[in-house]
């Protein structure tokens, strides 16, 4: 075994990782060559040397802070907005089902026709509202408060105008 | 009896937050300590382990235990920690790029979280020498160094964090203690010499 190949087996063989094979490979090899068992040794110091490196304690709030950002709501994505959302597709279909409803009612002319029929009703009985002999004998107003006693500068006029009554 | 990370991970899956508790009691240090090693700086550690753990309670549902729990955590850490390095570089460039070229100019205080006062007295010191030789490391061997001497993953289970095959590893390793060996001359040589058994990483 050259060093060159020997280097890959070194370390399985200092950390006690290698195979018997390995292993005995590795032990003739350093057996013989002065500089490879040197390495090796000094592979050994440097792990202790490693050692020295102070272990690092958390914070004390770290574990809190983990637990709140667990307990957080993921934050969205940049494609969240092409995601179906439940309430997107609620208020989708029933816009859907308010076009189809709008879509199956009976068209504006019959709307246009029943005004029309309403306007004449309206109008047709008019006459009678301005025929002044009919509305003085009409028994309901009679009920209605008499009107308060007019003073003597302004002209006197019992009847009551057209106008009126009629509120035309 | 103590639950394995895998039992406690299929727990979590159930909806046993306790159990993540245990994880997290139970690698907080690691990895905290591993991300230290790889960002060198304390808060930003911090940060990058919560997001970890963060990753591995979100990813609870799609568990399912192929590889040790470990590899898992140790490969989303690494990810994040390269990620994290190469943005702090970038950034670094951009400011040493934006910087006035006036040389008389006291050099530019970079905006730092990077480092404390403590910290600064703790890279005058020897474990300061150590780290920094540690994070002068090419970023693979410094993952591979960290996961074997001080996390004492096996072989298999580094070559699957670092996504290379095993043998690729044990060269990626012996090229990363070889540059330690050599930087680190002056300890190593006052170091003395260990007890067979002693000195091995695991």
């Amino acid at each position: 075994m050259k060093c060159e190949d020997v280097s890959n087996e070194l370390i399985a063989y200092l950390d006690r990782r290698a195979n018997s094979a390995e292993r005995r490979d590795v032990e003739e090899h350093l057996a013989a060559c002065a500089d490879c068992r040197t390495r090796a040794e000094e592979f050994r110091k440097l792990w202790n040397v490693l050692d020295e490196v102070p272990v690092l304690e958390p914070s004390l709030g770290f574990n809190a802070r983990v637990r709140q950002s667990v307990a957080a709501k993921p934050r969205r994505n940049w494609f969240w907005w092409l995601v179906p959302q439940p309430r997107w597709a609620f208020s989708l279909a029933l816009l859907l089902a308010l076009s189809v409803w709008m879509a199956r009612m009976p068209n504006t002319p019959a709307v246009a026709i029943a005004t029309e029929d309403e306007d004449f009703n309206a109008i047709k009985d008019l006459g009678v509202l301005e025929n002044y002999d009919v509305l003085t004998k009409f028994d309901a107003l009679s009920e209605l408060p008499q009107a308060p006693a007019a003073k003597p500068d302004t002209p006197t006029d019992s009847s009551p105008a057209p106008d009126d009554n009629g509120g035309m | 009896m103590i639950r394995s990370d895998v039992q406690l991970m299929l727990d979590v899956k159930e909806g046993h937050d306790a159990s993540f508790d245990l994880l997290l009691q139970r690698y907080r240090t690691p990895l905290v300590n591993f991300l230290y090693r790889m960002v060198r700086d304390v808060a930003t550690a911090e940060d990058l382990a919560q997001e970890v753990f963060l990753r591995v309670y979100r990813a609870r549902r799609q568990y399912s235990p192929t590889a040790k729990f470990t590899t898992w955590l140790f490969r989303i850490a690494t990810n994040l920690a390269l990620n994290s390095v190469r943005d702090n570089r970038h950034r670094k460039m951009e400011i040493s790029i934006d910087a006035p070229a006036d040389e008389d100019q006291a050099p530019m205080e970079l905006p730092t979280r990077e480092m404390r006062i403590d910290e600064h007295m703790a890279e005058r010191d020897r474990a300061g020498f150590i780290r920094r030789a540690v994070a002068s490391l090419p970023e693979k061997q410094r993952v591979a160094v960290l996961l074997h001497k001080y996390e004492e993953m096996d072989y298999v289970e580094i070559a699957r964090v670092l996504d290379c095959s095993e043998s690729a590893l044990k060269s990626l390793l012996f090229r990363a203690y070889e540059t330690l060996r050599v930087e680190l001359a002056p300890l190593v040589s006052q170091s003395a010499t260990p007890r067979v058994g002693e000195g091995r990483p695991s």
